[in-house]
This record gives C-alpha cells, sequence and structure tokens, in this order.
C-alpha cells in the first residue's frame, strides 16, 4: 500500500505552488474580475512554458509522459490559487477527451493541445441539469455537419477548438465530435455567471464541419467517460479551493480580536474550523482514491471519481461559506477575498452536473456493481 | 500512489487469509451470556497460532511485526463478526503504557497474559467530577511506607465488573495546580477495599461501572512514572485510546443502510428510489470512503516508517455520529417494526441506536475531539481555563 503522492510528485507540488504564488496570487484573479479581459493570458503562456498542458499527454504525441497523478497535483494547486486560466477546459476536458479519440483526430489536435498552440473546451449543455444524454437533443451532425446550440459552454470565447456532444442525425446515438471554433458558422455570445473569473459563452453551429472523436460510432459511453476522468481533477481543484479557504478563515481568525482576544479562541469558531478541516481531510482521502482509479484505469472509476466529486463539493461549499461567516462584515466586502472562492465553490460544484447529480449516479454505480 | 499491497504486504495478507478463513468462523457471532468466554477463546486462538499483538515484540507474545502487517491483520478480522471488545483497553491501552513504564519484570510478567487473553484489564480513569476535564480527577492517594492507600470513587469504568487488573489514575497532591498532582498505578481488581457497581445503560445493559476505593493499597512498584508526574504518564494512555478506538465503521454502515433501502417500500417503490434517500445514502458513503481512505494514508505512513500525521484524529468523530445517523435512518425506514420488540428483542437497528450515543461521549466527546482538531491540529488557541495555574483544592467546582 502506498496512498500518498510520490517524493518526485511532491517536488512537482513545490514547483507549482512557488511559481503559482509568485505569479498567480489573488490579485490576477481579482483583475479579471474587475477588468475586461477574459483571463490571466500572461500566466497562461507561463504554463505553457512550464509543460503543464502535456503532463498527462503521451510522448509519442508532444507530451511530458508524465502520468494523471502530476495532473492531479497541479489541478489541487491550480484550485488553491484559483489561477483565471482555461486550464480545466483545455486539459481535463479537450485533452482528455482527444487523448481517447481515434488516431487521425487525436494525431491532428493532442499535439496543438498539448504545446498550447491552440486552447480547449467542451460543449455539452443544451438545457439546464445534469449533462447527461437524454438532454443532449438540439446538436445533430449529418453527414460531417454539426447544427445546433450549446448552453454555458466553460471558457467558450476563449478556446479555438471544441469537443461537442451531438446526435448523429442517421443512428441518433450521441457521440462526442471535435469542432474548429474558428470555422465560418460558428457564433459565440460571452455570458456572466456567478464567477466572472472564469469564461463562459454560448455556442451557436449552423452548418459546421464536425469530426467524430471515435471511427466507429458508439453510444454515450465516451461522454461518460470523459465526465467520470475529468470529475476527478476537477475534485483536486476543489480540493485545494476548499483548503485555501480554511487556511484564509484560519489565519484570519488568529489575528482578529473580539472581547479582548482572538476570535481563534472561541469555540463556536474553533469548531466550525475543526469540521472544516474534518470535511478537506475527507475529500483529500477521496480524491487520492480517485487520483488511482484514474491513473490506473481501474474499472472502480465511475464510483471513485463520484466519490471524489461529492466530497470536494461539499468540503469546497462548507469552506467557502464559513470563511465568508469568520471574517463577519469583512468577509461579505467585494475587497476581500472571500468571494472569490464562494464564486469558484459553486461554478466548480454545477459546472460538471451538480452534487446531487454524483450522488444520485454514486449509487446508481454501486446499485449496477453489486447487482453484476 | 498503489492503492494495492507491496508484495511482502499481499503475502502476509493472503496468509492472514487463509488463517482467518480457517479458525475465525468458529468463533463468529457470540454475543451470549457468556462473551468473555467467547473472548479469550478467540484471544487464545489467536495466540496459540501467533497472530495475537502483532507488532508486540515476541519474547511479550507479539511477532515484531511492522505495523502496517499489524493493520491488515486488524483489516481482515473485522471481515469476521469476533468477539475482540474485552481486550481493547487492556491491549490498545494499558500494554503501550505499561511498555513505557512499567519494570522489565512487570513487562514479562503482565504482558504476555494480555496477549493470550488470560488476563483483561480496565481503565480506571473518569470520576464524577472528572470526565472531559480529567485533570479535576479527586480520588486521593497517600503514601504510606511501601505501599499507597487509595481512597474515591471511579465511574463509567467499561469491563471493571470483569477485569483482572486496572490502570488507574489518582490525586497524590491537591496543592499544586491539578495536572501536577497525579500519580498513575496500575491495581488487582481484587484488591481488598474495591467494589464494583454496575451501572445500568441507555441499552438496558450494563457494560460500566462504579468502582469505589476504601482503603486500598497498592505496593509502591506498581506505580508507572514519577510520583506527581501521572498525568503525563496517562496522556500515552490517551494518545493510544484514540488510535485504538479510530474510525472504523461497525455494523450501521453504508452497505446496511444500503440494503435495508433496497428493500423496503417507501411510496409503493424501493425506498432507495427516493432521491432523498440516495442523497442521504451517498453522503455516508463518501463519509465511510474518506475515513477508509484516511487510514490508508495513514498505513502509507507507517509503512515508510514515518509518523501518521493527524489526520486521523477526524476517524472516532466521523464515525460516531455515522453510525448514529445511519442507525436513526434505518429504523425511520422501518416505522414501528424498528421500535417494536419482536420475540422480546429489539431489532439490531433499535440496538445500535441505544448505543450510539455512548461513542459519541467515550473516549473524548465530540466536543473535545473538535477541540483537539482544532488546537493540536490548526494552532488554534486554548480555550480560557480558569483553573489554569490555580492549586487544585482552590479550583471552583460544579457538583461536589
Ligand atoms: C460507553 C462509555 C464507556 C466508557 N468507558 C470508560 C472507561 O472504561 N474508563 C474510563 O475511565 N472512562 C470511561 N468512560 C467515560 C468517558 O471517558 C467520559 O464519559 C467522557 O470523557 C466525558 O466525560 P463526562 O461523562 O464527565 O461528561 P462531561 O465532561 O461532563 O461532558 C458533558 C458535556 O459537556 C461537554 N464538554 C465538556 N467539556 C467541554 C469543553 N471544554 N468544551 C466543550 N464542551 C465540553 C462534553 O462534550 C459533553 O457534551 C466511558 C464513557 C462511556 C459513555
Amino acid at each position: 500500500m502506498n496512498f500518498e503522492f510520490s517524493a518526485e510528485q511532491n517536488l512537482l507540488r513545490e514547483q507549482a505552488v512557488g511559481f503559482l504564488s509568485d505569479r498567480a496570487p489573488l490579485s490576477v484573479a481579482r483583475r479579471i474580475l474587475d477588468g475586461d479581459e477574459t483571463y490571466a493570458s500572461e500566466v497562461w503562456q507561463e504554463i505553457i512554458n512550464l509543460g503543464w498542458t502535456a503532463t498527462a499527454v503521451p510522448e509519442s504525441h508532444g507530451g511530458f509522459g508524465f502520468g494523471h497523478l502530476e495532473l492531479c497535483v497541479v489541478a489541487e494547486e491550480l484550485g488553491r490559487s484559483l489561477a483565471p486560466v482555461p486550464f480545466s477546459s483545455s486539459v481535463y476536458l479537450a485533452t482528455e477527451a482527444i487523448a481517447s479519440a481515434a488516431n487521425d483526430v487525436r494525431d491532428d489536435w493532442l499535439p496543438k493541445l498539448a504545446c498550447g498552440e491552440v486552447i480547449g473546451c467542451v460543449a455539452l449543455y443544451e438545457v439546464s441539469g445534469a449533462p447527461d444524454p437524454d438532454r443532449m437533443n438540439d446538436c445533430t451532425v449529418s453527414d460531417g455537419v454539426l447544427n445546433g446550440g450549446k448552453r454555458w459552454v466553460t471558457d467558450g470565447a476563449i478556446a479555438d477548438m471544441s469537443v461537442v456532444t451531438a446526435r448523429d442525425a442517421d443512428t441518433g446515438n450521441l457521440c462526442l465530435y471535435v469542432v474548429d471554433l474558428s470555422a465560418e458558422g460558428v457564433q459565440r455570445s460571452t455570458i456572466d455567471t456567478i464567477d466572472p473569473t472564469r469564461n463562459h459563452a454560448d455556442l451557436q453551429f449552423d452548418n459546421v464541419s464536425a469530426m467524430p472523436l471515435a471511427s466507429e460510432i458508439g453510444d454515450s459511453t465516451g461522454l461518460r467517460r470523459l465526465l467520470d476522468r475529468s470529475a476527478v481533477l476537477f475534485a483536486f481543484e476543489q480540493l485545494g479551493g476548499a483548503e485555501a479557504a480554511l487556511n484564509m478563515a484560519r489565519e484570519y481568525a488568529l489575528g482578529r480580536y473580539a472581547f479582548g482576544r482572538p476570535i481563534a479562541g472561541y469555540q463556536a469558531i474553533k469548531h466550525k474550523l475543526a469540521k472544516m478541516y474534518v470535511a478537506v481531510q475527507l475529500a483529500r482521502s477521496n480524491c487520492y482514491y480517485g487520483a488511482w482509479a484514474l491513473a490506473t484505469d481501474a474499472p472502480e472509476l465511475p464510483v471513485a471519481a463520484a466519490t471524489a466529486r461529492v466530497s470536494a463539493s461539499q468540503a469546497y461549499r462548507e469552506c467557502s461559506e464559513e470563511n465568508i461567516q469568520i471574517h463577519g462584515g469583512m468577509g461579505f466586502t467585494w475587497e476581500f477575498d472571500c468571494h472569490l472562492y464562494y464564486r469558484r465553490a459553486k461554478l466548480l460544484s454545477v459546472n460538471l452536473g451538480g452534487e446531487y447529480d454524483w450522488k444520485h449516479r454514486l449509487i446508481s454505480c454501486i446499485e449496477a456493481d453489486q447487482a453484476a | 500512489m498503489d492503492f494495492n499491497d507491496t508484495k511482502e504486504e499481499a503475502t502476509f495478507r493472503e496468509q492472514a487469509k487463509s488463517w482467518l478463513a480457517e479458525n475465525a468462523p468458529a468463533y463468529q457471532g457470540d454475543h451470549t451470556d457468556d462473551f468473555l468466554a467467547a473472548a479469550k477463546a478467540w484471544q487464545k486462538a489467536k495466540y496459540d497460532a501467533g497472530w495475537a499483538c502483532l507488532s508486540w515484540p515476541k519474547e511479550w507474545g507479539g511477532r515484531d511485526a511492522t505495523p502496517a502487517e499489524a493493520k491488515i491483520f486488524a483489516d481482515e478480522e473485522t471481515e469476521y463478526d469476533l468477539p475482540v471488545g474485552p481486550f481493547l483497553i487492556g491491549q490498545g491501552m494499558a500494554a503501550p503504557t505499561m511498555m513505557a513504564y512499567a519494570s522489565e519484570e512487570q513487562k514479562a510478567r503482565f504482558l504476555p497474559k494480555l496477549a493470550s487473553g488470560e488476563e483483561v484489564w480496565c481503565q480506571l480513569f473518569s470520576e464524577p467530577a472528572g470526565g472531559s476535564d480529567l485533570a479535576a480527577l479527586r480520588t486521593r492517594s497517600v503514601r504510606d511506607g511501601d505501599d499507597w492507600v487509595i481512597n474515591g470513587q471511579k465511574i463509567w469504568t467499561s469491563g471493571a465488573h470483569y477485569s483482572d487488573f486496572g490502570i488507574l489514575v489518582t490525586r497524590s497532591d491537591p496543592t499544586v495546580p491539578k495536572h501536577m498532582g497525579l500519580t498513575y498505578f496500575f491495581l488487582d481488581m481484587r484488591s481488598p477495599g474495591l467494589e464494583v457497581k454496575p451501572i445500568k445503560q441507555i441499552s438496558g445493559q450494563s457494560n460500566f461501572n462504579e468502582v469505589y476505593f476504601t482503603d486500598v493499597r497498592i505496593p509502591d512498584s506498581q506505580r508507572l512514572g514519577a510520583e506527581g508526574d501521572g498525568w503525563r504518564v496517562a496522556l500515552t494512555t490517551l494518545m493510544n485510546e484514540r488510535a485504538a478506538i479510530g474510525g472504523a465503521s461497525g455494523e450501521m454502515n453504508f452497505q446496511t443502510a444500503f440494503n435495508l433501502a433496497s428493500e423496503t417500500d417507501l411510496d409503493g417503490q424501493p425506498a432507495i428510489v427516493d432521491r432523498g434517500v440516495r442523497s442521504q445514502l451517498a453522503d455516508w458513503y463518501c463519509k465511510e470512503k474518506g475515513l477508509e481512505f484516511t487510514g490508508a494514508r495513514s498505513q502509507t505512513a507507517l509503512s515508510r516508517g514515518e509518523v501518521p500525521g493527524p489526520e486521523n484524529s477526524i476517524g472516532k468523530l466521523v464515525a460516531a455520529k455515522k453510525t448514529q445517523d445511519i442507525a436513526s435512518f434505518c429504523i425511520e425506514l422501518l416505522g414501528m417494526t424498528g421500535v417494536a420488540l419482536d420475540h422480546e428483542q429489539l431489532s439490531a437497528y433499535a440496538e445500535a441506536y441505544l448505543g450510539a450515543p455512548g461513542s459519541r461521549i467515550a473516549g473524548g466527546s465530540d466536543e473535545i475531539m473538535l477541540n483537539i482538531i482544532a488546537e493540536r491540529v490548526l494552532g488554534l488557541p486554548q480555550d480560557i481555563r480558569v483553573d489554569k495555574g490555580v492549586p487544585f483544592n482552590e479550583v471552583p467546582m460544579g457538583a461536589k
């Protein structure tokens, strides 16, 4: 049994912490929040130079040939820093989808994603609710041509390419396609969300050429697999954010005095912080299990991913809410950074299907396992 | 990151598994009248085959196994419903304290009999005026020649009625601040002047007791640690208590709730179809797995020869409340069947429901565990203590 990151992986973490605290402190997220930029392009460029976008890509396709454990480490630190960059869309989603695509599509796109030449995103939603196949009926592909609309696409206005779920007009099967977003017939309209530090857009496709990711057109298993794999990585981002919010709350409580002593000395506050710590530990342990399942492509992945995702969503919710509470009135100001975590926590919780969808899925997977 | 055993660990697990498969079933599920005899028989079987107290040195009845191996055997053992309760205090708490503080002759005399299950130990710590605030205990010890004379009362002493020996914290000097005036002993539970009275618990059973001391004499050679240094010795015991209690999920676990929800009708369909029920089940699954994998992280630290981090302190806190919630949920699903006696027996859910509050209090209450996490893990300030630095006999007291 070895259930911790290795020394090399921890070294990577140290580098990530060093880089992000230097180049992507919260002031960078705040710049995007308050300004007109869609993302911190200079941070993104440095991330590319560091090779993070190539972390889990095989060497044959321009990658570093590290594995997904390294990617989990990077994800946790990005989550902690709130860096306003399209990493999750391009790496956890687009790169993951393309990496399991058929040869020609993979050979075309994977090296470009790995070296950061293009930014990718994944377009799933058409209507509200979990990103389940039965809620995806508008986008269709006929003779390699895509029509329809997608909503709430994270980094949709930044990305150069998108993986899109759409129905094959002949079979009705839901498949994954890749679309060049600079192509004619693609319309993007930026939308605002609760977290302005991450870009979102609605996408409209009018007769846009689309390549299927898999040669033999299957059903929606490709989508499911993509959601499970990326859920682990998103969970690590959530874990990092939750722990950052806990640390911020702890620091403040130690320095803020009321009734002649630090508020951190009052049990109501101590116990709040202790419970946040418990939530973070449970989430961390479940994330590690998810990381193991992701890295080894274990049959346990669906259950492990859902467990990590639910725990991490819960931990981030609790920590970001209580962080504001512990800051009192200061926590409710635009000026203090508490709301950055509060916003990101909610965005990350619903962006891939919400906590209740993942709980439903978790129990469904266990039912299926136990019936087998 | 590798969730699987190393080659050596896998071999060890196989050996443990096959020995258990051959031997454990015969001792399984005996919760009847002679629970103690059943527990002793199982312990003896393990001892004879070299599976008792694995991480202890060979000379004291163990086999010098690594902590990781001990954990593997413990995990495999919980796959069976075995009577191990009576030994938790002796092996898990008294033994580590004896190893640290007893003389070589005492270790040679007592540890092997703890390992073989011949002798059972209890923990005489809590008192009416000293529970969470253990160091406020008042049972007096006075030196008299080569002996100490003990007077006072202990309470909540689990298993005192069947124990052979006990570990005991006393107040030897009431004129100094509370932590400084304590002295620690072990004693024969058959000592003259010692009286054990059972206390009936809310479950109706009587596992714990009041223990009265009237001029009980303990030889000075059975003092552990220096006179006045009892608090430090007690901390050794308490640290091991938390490790011994841990976060095991017991009978009222996710699977129990999942099975019941799958079988029980709610509005014309299995309860598990209900989204609220599913959400609740998922919460417990995530907690249970979170604790299990937190244990795996500690085990990793152990097998790397490191000291596990503080993350394990969450185990008892999370597990005790989860057990209570699951028992309560199961009863709600069953309705009156859940609370009514059937053949003069309460359902397992109702038994667990009545037992669960004790787990949230014993071995450090929920609130004390939260304080420990806040202070020792997160480094937050201690609570205000009006008794700090005050001689014990001048500290304000509530119930006398
Ligand atoms: C089933 C069971 C078995 C036991 N077995 C043993 C045994 O074998 N040997 C033994 O020595 N003892 C044993 N105990 C005793 C146990 O250790 C004590 O009950 C426990 O430490 C709590 O002490 P108390 O009962 O005096 O409650 P109190 O300390 O009076 O606590 C009452 C309430 O006040 C809260 N509280 C107390 N102090 C604080 C604080 N500083 N901050 C916030 N809240 C606080 C507690 O959390 C609790 O909710 C057992 C108890 C139980 C229930």
